[in-house]
């Protein structure tokens, strides 16, 4: 699985580190990037990896906010409404953002292909509003911009179908 | 030199990031100089310079390097690229525009005390950073800068990138190393301090320094102490990048020399902030992001120098110099609340007087927030928020109260508001839906 198709990436990984355990995180990331999220499976596969009980991985994911433990949309559109983005219009951009897609915050998109939520501090103050799409940063945006990056996507989506 | 630039050399030379760039402006010529002496007459030089640690508490970076034990011989060097604090956002610029820079300042520190590696541990969210950081490193290696036998000195000493995953507790130091070890970030106990035998990563003795000190190393090593000190102040020499956020006409990074620009001189002067949008009034300034204190912005503020020992005299701090300011149309309360909101997430429930003290804070605000609030509520969150400094093994719990204790203090017609019939109307959030705010507390997706 992860361990055969990703061999070369996962021995640079352990390479760095006098310990397995510490690789417990980026081997996750490799794993949400394979199935779009933490599958059961890879959670299992990555504890064996780690030398870890499946237990301490699950941990892992639940405490760390950028691990998904659920399917989300193709497009997970993260938008920071904290204070420094606020005081310019983050929390309006979030709405608008949340109409324009017809969802509420944590939804996915019937199409499957966004997910909205709102996020904490992105060290992006200055670039309000910003978001986030599947850890890419969009900066200084308003309604049309997002617009714009949303037919982007969709566009995108439609050329290579969602994997299953 | 007020306005020279030791960190934000893309100023001077814009593609400074590039390797050959930096190498043709003299990049890794202070790491060669470094390795041409001891370890510890590098320390002494840092020392000498005083350099403080920028990521907000100030530590002089020369002691916390002289705390290291020599006997050991496995020591690393860990640099904390967790940038998380609202309003703060000046070491991915650092880490975009000049990595090599702060390649070179890690690999002197790592000298100085000798370390066996060095981690650079970024937030997750800096995915792209990150990514990009890894070929810079590569160029180091490929130049024998990095790696095995450092310029043939015979000491080796790699530098690795580790991405945490969403987690602003990660910046506490100790927080860093139990996630760098693949565990849940959470503050440690100590002593053991992370510079002793026990205290650091994989409990070794381990320097840990911020992105922004360690990129002000290289300069330090080439124009020597006495230059750096003849930058800034007495107490707090060199240059400060300032992180200029909220309602300011041209938010963004600006590096200045501590104490050589005034909160008016960086909020209105052309050069930086170029004052508040719409002509509106400035109302309060917080100084050190979601996390110090918010102080009123009277004259005698903002006529204030820019350095640790002033904000100190103001009862603020300077810590990471994230400056976040608000107009006159902006509620304190709603401040506060909005902050609130960021600790009671980010809080890593270890101790109970934070996991629970930023939950009831939380409720009591929301409570007030909608109207709904009593005329004790003011004292019972000035009450909890008490009860949480001092009272837990890191600052979060600490700066968790500051945004309640502050405004109870500096704003008091705020909360005031709130409680009287005529209730203030949020200036930045309009009213919602009940349904939306439910499923947004729903999702825990913040």
């Amino acid at each position: 699985m992860l361990a055969e198709k990703y061999a070369e990436r996962i021995d640079k990984i352990f390479a760095k580190y006098p310990t397995k355990r510490s690789a417990v995180m980026p081997l996750l990331f490799i794993a949400q990037e394979e199935y779009g999220w933490i599958t059961p499976e890879s959670l299992v596969e990555v504890a064996e990896l780690c030398d870890l009980d499946p237990t301490q991985v699950r941990s892992i994911t639940g405490f760390y906010t950028m691990y998904s433990e659920k399917p989300k949309g193709k497009y997970w559109l993260q938008v920071c409404t904290d204070l420094a983005c606020a005081l310019r219009g983050a929390d309006e951009f979030h709405h608008q953002l949340l109409d324009t897609l017809g969802i509420e915050d944590g939804e996915t998109t019937e199409d499957g292909l966004f997910t909205v939520e709102h996020v904490m501090c992105l060290a992006a103050c200055d670039k309000a509003p910003m978001l986030q799409c599947n850890f890419h940063f969009h900066e200084n945006l308003d309604l049309d911009k997002v617009n714009a990056l949303i037919a982007q996507w969709r566009a995108e989506a439609n050329a290579a179908p969602v994997n299953g | 030199m007020a306005s020279q630039n030791i960190i934000f050399r893309e100023k001077d030379v814009p593609d400074i990031r590039e390797y050959d760039v930096y190498v043709k402006n003299g990049g890794y010529e202070a790491l060669k100089k470094a390795l041409s002496v001891k370890p510890s007459e590098v320390i002494d030089v840092v020392k000498a310079a005083n350099l403080r640690g920028r990521g907000g508490a100030g530590f002089p970076t020369g002691v916390k390097w002289s705390f290291i034990p020599q006997t050991e011989p496995v020591k690393y060097v860990v640099v904390n690229a967790d940038e998380s604090e609202t309003g703060t956002f000046k070491d991915r610029q650092i880490l975009e525009n000049n990595p090599h820079q702060l390649i070179e300042g890690a690999m002197i520190a790592a000298w100085a005390i000798q370390a066996t590696a060095v981690y650079v541990y970024l937030r997750g969210e800096f995915w792209d950073v990150a990514h990009e950081l890894d070929k810079h490193i590569e160029e180091a290696v490929a130049g024998g800068f990095v790696g095995d036998n450092v310029l043939g000195s015979g000491w080796s000493c790699m530098v690795y990138t580790h991405l945490g995953a969403g987690a602003y507790i990660c910046g506490e130091e100790s927080a860093l190393l139990e996630s760098l070890e693949g565990k849940l970030g959470m503050p440690r106990v100590r002593p053991p301090f992370p510079a002793n035998k026990g205290g650091g990563l994989y409990a070794e003795p381990t320097v840990i320094n911020n992105v922004e000190t360690l990129t002000n190393v290289p300069w330090i090593i080439t124009n020597g102490a006495d230059a750096y000190r003849a930058i800034g102040t007495e107490q707090s020499p060199g240059t400060k990048i300032f992180c200029l956020s909220g309602q300011v006409n041209k938010p963004g990074n600006y590096e200045a020399a501590l104490g050589g620009i005034t909160f008016r001189q960086l909020i209105f002067d052309e050069a930086y902030g170029g004052g508040i949008p719409g002509g509106k009034q400035i109302k309060a300034i917080l100084p050190s992001g979601g996390s110090g204190p918010i102080i009123p912005a009277t004259d005698e503020v903002l006529d204030t120098p820019l350095t640790y020992e002033d904000l100190q005299k103001l009862n603020s701090i300077l810590g990471s110099a994230s400056i976040i300011v608000m107009d006159e149309t902006v509620d304190i309360t709603w401040v506060a609340a909005k902050v609130t909101k960021f600790f009671r997430h980010e809080s890593c429930g270890k101790c109970t007087p934070c996991r629970e003290g930023t939950y009831w804070l939380d409720k009591v605000l929301d409570r007030i927030m909608s109207g709904q609030g009593k005329p004790t509520d003011v004292d019972l969150i000035d009450n909890i928020a008490k009860n949480m400094q001092g009272f837990t093994l890191c600052a979060l719990g600490d700066f968790a109260a500051n945004p309640i204790i502050h405004t109870i203090k500096n704003f008091p017609d705020d909360f005031k508001a709130h409680l009287t019939a005529d209730s203030a109307v949020m200036p930045t959030e309009p009213a919602r839906p009940a349904r939306r705010g439910a499923a947004a507390a729903a999702s825990g997706a913040d």
